[in-house]
C-alpha cells in the first residue's frame, strides 16, 4: 500500500483555503503566566532546541548505569515492583497491629510505623507533657513492652519495616532490634528504614530534643552500629518530604535534602566511617505533589546529583554508593477537607508521578486524612490505588518512559542546576549544620510557603473545591477515625506494670552507662540497647541523654 | 483609645508537642500584612504560657494552631486561664485539623472560630477585626 499524501490525511481541510490550513495568529492564552505549583514558570513548548545542551549518554543514558537519571535498576518495575508501603500507626500498640496485619493480608508489601507525638518527642505516655497527645497522630511507644506488642506476630526476618522517628530514633530502633532478637532474628538478616534525619527536623518538621550536634552525634553513632552489625538495615532516610510540606518548592526539597544526605556523608566520614560501606545503605524520601511533570524531574534530578556529588565530591567507586535509593510519599499537604473524595484522584496523579520517577517504595495518602487519620476503608482505597498503577495501566511494563521527553529532560536538568546552585550557598556558610543554625533553609521554606498561599489567595494557583468549585452544602459525608483518651490510659497501665516487674536497680546502672557514653563521646548505641533490654522506658533513656548533651533552643527566624 | 487608632494586637499561639508551624507562620505573617501586631509564641507552649504571654503582650485575640487532634485538651484549658486572668473579651480562635463533631463544643467553651484547612487568611482578618472588642 502506497503511503497517503498529505491531502489524503488532512482530509477536508484541503477543501479550504490554503491560508486556513495554519493559525496565522495563534488562539491568546488562557492566562499570562503559566507555573508550577511550586510557582516557576512553564513555557508553551519544549522543542530540540530546550535539550541540545544534554549530553544523552553523560545525562540521561541508560537504567542501571551511570549516572542513574533513568533508574538504579536496568530492568525497572519489570523486575520488581515498588514495595508499597502505608505509613501507618495510630492509638495502642494492639490496633497499630491490627491495621498492619489487615494491610499485609490485603496485599501491601512492606511496613512503616508512624508514632505518636509523645513518642516523637522523647516523652512517656504519663509524662503530663503528653496529655491530649498520647495515640492521637501516631501509635504510642513508651518501652519494649509496646514494641513486643506492635511487632506481635509479625516475622521481622520476613517483613522490611520503616519506622518514622527522628530525635530518638537510637532508641526505637534498639527497641526494634532487641524485639526482633526476641523473635530469633538474625540482625544480619533484617532490613529496613530508620528515618533518623535530624537535620530536617530543625529546618523543617521541628521535632527535636537535643542540640542539633549532639543530635549529629547520635546519627552517626546508628550509621556506624548498623554498618557492623546490621548490614542490610538502612539507618538513615533523608527527607524531603517534610521540607516540601512546610512550604518549599521542589526545587528547595531536592536541593536541602540532597545537600542533608552530603552533610551525612561529610560528618560520617569524619568520624572515620567508611564511605562504601556506610553510604550504600543511605535511603531518600521525597514527596509527591500536585505537579506531575515537576515532580518526576524532580526525582530523576535527585538520582543524577548524588551521583555525581559521590563520585566527583566524595570519589565513590562502587555503583551502590552512587545509586539513590529513594520512598515516596504523597503530598499530605495538598488534601482538601472539602470534597473530600477529590482527594483520592489528587493522591492517585501524585502516586503515578512517584512511580514514572522510579520510587523504590510508596505511601499513598487516604482521602480522609485532611480530617483525621485513615479509617481502614480509606487506608484500603489508598493501598488499591498504587495496585491499579501497578497492575491496571501499563505504566510498570517500560523504564522512564517520560525519558527523552524534550520537557522532563529540560526541567530534569534545570533542577539540577537550580540545586547545585543552592549547593553552592550553603557550602559557602560551612555546611548544612551552618546553614541551619543561620536560619537559611527555614527562612527559604517559609518564604516559599508565604508566596503560595498569596497566589492561592489571588487565584493564581487553583485548589478545586477551595477556591474554585466550591460547594456550599456538601453532600458527601465521610467517616473518620476517633481516637479518645482512653488510649492514654491504656498505655499507662501497661507502663505501670512494666515499672513494677522491672529491674530497678538494673535500669538506673544502664542509664548511667548510658550518660557515661554519651559523656565520652563513644558510640552510644550499645548502651542504648542494654538500657532497653530492661525495660528502662524512652522518657527515661532520652533524659540521660538530655543530662549531657541538653536541649535545643530554636533560634528566631 | 479607639479600636481605629490602635492597631489590633494577635498573639498566634502553637500549643502541645506538634511543630508543623507552617499554617502558624503563615498567618502571622498574612495578620501583619493586613495591618495587625503579631506576636508569634514559638512551639510547644502550654496553655499556662500562652496565657501569660497574652496578658504580658496586651494582646485583643489568641489565634491558636493545632493539627494534632489535642485541641479538645487544650484549646478550653486555653480560655479558660485567660479568663481567669481578667481577659474577659480576648477573641480566642482556632485553626487546623478539626472534625466537624468538636466543634459545637469547642464553640461552647469560649473559642469563637474554628478555621478549617483552607481557609483565606484575608477571612481570618476580616474576622479578627470584626470580632475584637472595642477598646475603651
Amino acid at each position: 500500500m502506497m503511503p497517503k499524501t498529505e491531502a489524503e490525511v488532512t482530509g477536508s481541510l484541503t477543501e479550504q483555503s490554503p491560508q486556513s490550513k495554519r493559525e496565522s495568529v495563534p488562539r491568546p492564552e488562557r492566562k499570562q503566566s503559566f507555573q508550577t505549583v511550586s510557582l516557576d514558570e512553564v513555557n508553551r513548548l519544549y522543542t530540540p532546541a530546550d535539550i541540545s545542551e544534554i549530553v544523552f549518554d553523560s545525562e540521561i543514558g541508560t537504567p542501571g548505569e551511570f549516572p542513574y537519571t533513568r533508574g538504579i535498576h536496568a530492568t525497572g518495575y519489570r523486575g520488581k515492583l515498588w514495595t508499597m508501603r502505608q505509613f501507618a500507626g495510630f492509638s495502642t500498640p494492639e490496633e497499630t497491629n491490627r491495621r498492619f496485619k489487615y494491610l499485609s493480608q490485603e496485599g501491601q508489601t512492606g511496613l512503616s510505623v508512624a508514632y505518636d507525638l509523645p513518642t516523637l518527642m522523647g516523652y512517656d505516655a504519663d509524662s503530663p507533657l503528653s496529655e491530649g497527645e498520647v495515640g492521637k497522630c501516631g501509635v504510642a511507644v513508651t518501652s519494649l513492652a509496646d514494641m513486643e506488642v506492635l511487632f506481635d506476630g509479625i516475622d521481622l526476618e520476613q517483613v522490611t519495616v520503616s519506622q518514622t522517628i527522628n530525635a530518638p530514633a537510637s532508641v526505637l530502633l534498639a527497641m526494634y532490634l532487641v524485639v526482633a532478637e526476641k523473635q530469633g532474628a538474625d540482625w544480619k538478616k533484617i532490613s529496613g528504614t530508620l528515618q533518623n534525619d535530624i537535620l530536617k527536623e530543625y529546618i523543617a518538621q521541628k521535632e527535636w530534643i537535643y542540640p542539633i550536634r549532639s543530635a549529629m552525634k547520635l546519627v552517626i553513632d546508628t550509621f556506624e552500629f548498623c554498618t557492623n552489625h546490621v548490614p542490610r538495615y538502612n539507618p538513615i532516610s533523608v527527607s524531603g518530604y517534610h521540607i516540601r510540606e512546610a512550604g518549599a518548592t521542589a526545587l528547595q526539597e531536592l536541593a536541602f535534602t540532597l545537600r542533608d544526605g552530603i552533610e551525612y556523608v561529610e560528618w560520617g566520614l569524619r568520624a572515620g566511617l567508611d564511605l562504601e560501606r556506610f553510604v550504600p545503605r543511605i535511603s531518600f524520601f521525597f514527596n509527591a505533589h500536585n505537579d506531575f511533570f515537576e515532580e518526576v524531574a524532580k526525582y530523576r534530578a535527585a538520582r543524577r546529583i548524588w551521583a555525581r556529588v559521590m563520585r566527583d565530591r566524595f570519589g565513590a567507586q562502587n555503583e551502590k554508593t552512587k545509586q539513590l535509593r529513594f520512598h515516596t510519599q504523597t503530598a499530605g499537604v495538598s488534601l482538601t477537607v472539602q470534597q473530600p473524595l477529590n482527594n483520592v484522584v489528587r493522591v492517585a496523579i501524585q502516586a503515578l508521578a512517584g512511580v514514572l520517577g522510579g520510587t523504590q517504595s510508596l505511601h499513598t495518602d487516604s482521602y480522609d486524612e485532611a480530617l483525621a487519620l485513615p479509617t481502614d476503608r480509606a487506608a484500603l482505597l489508598s493501598l488499591r490505588t498504587q495496585q491499579i498503577i501497578a497492575e491496571e495501566s501499563g505504566v510498570a511494563n517500560t523504564v522512564d518512559p517520560l525519558g527523552g521527553s524534550y520537557f522532563v529532560e529540560a526541567l530534569t536538568t534545570k533542577m539540577e542546576q537550580g540545586a547545585l546552585e543552592y549547593f553552592d550557598r550553603i557550602d559557602a556558610m560551612g555546611g548544612m549544620v551552618e546553614a541551619v543554625e543561620k536560619g537559611f533553609p527555614q527562612r527559604e521554606i517559609q518564604e516559599s510557603a508565604y508566596q503560595y498561599q498569596k497566589a492561592l489567595e489571588a487565584g493564581e494557583q487553583t485548589i478545586v473545591g477551595v477556591n474554585k468549585y466550591q460547594m456550599t452544602a456538601e453532600t458527601t459525608e465521610v467517616p473518620i477515625l476517633v481516637i479518645d483518651e482512653s488510649v492514654r490510659q491504656h498505655q499507662i497501665e501497661r507502663l505501670d506494670q512494666v515499672r513494677a516487674k522491672r529491674d530497678t536497680g538494673a535500669v538506673s546502672r544502664v542509664l548511667d552507662k548510658l550518660r557515661a557514653a554519651a559523656q565520652a563521646g563513644e558510640n552510644t548505641m550499645p548502651a542504648t540497647i542494654e538500657a532497653v533490654r530492661e525495660y528502662a522506658t524512652l522518657g527515661e533513656i532520652c533524659s540521660a541523654l538530655r543530662d549531657v548533651y541538653g536541649v535545643y533552643e530554636e533560634p528566631a527566624i | 483609645m479607639s479600636q481605629s487608632s490602635r492597631k489590633i494586637r494577635v498573639l498566634v499561639a502553637k500549643p502541645g508537642l506538634d511543630g508543623h508551624d507552617r499554617g502558624a507562620k503563615v498567618i502571622a505573617r498574612a495578620l501583619r500584612d493586613a495591618g495587625m501586631e503579631v506576636i508569634y509564641t514559638g512551639l510547644r507552649q502550654t496553655p499556662e504560657m500562652i496565657a501569660a504571654a497574652a496578658l504580658q503582650e496586651d494582646v485583643d485575640a489568641v489565634g491558636v494552631s493545632i493539627l494534632s487532634g489535642a485541641h479538645n485538651t487544650l484549646c478550653p484549658r486555653i480560655v479558660s486561664l485567660l479568663r481567669e486572668q481578667g481577659m474577659k473579651d480576648t477573641l480566642v480562635i482556632l485553626g487546623g485539623i478539626v472534625p466537624q463533631e468538636d466543634i459545637p463544643k469547642l464553640k461552647a467553651e469560649g473559642v469563637a472560630e474554628i478555621f478549617l484547612p483552607g481557609t483565606s487568611t484575608q477571612d481570618i482578618a476580616k474576622f479578627i477585626r470584626e470580632n475584637v472588642r472595642e477598646r475603651d
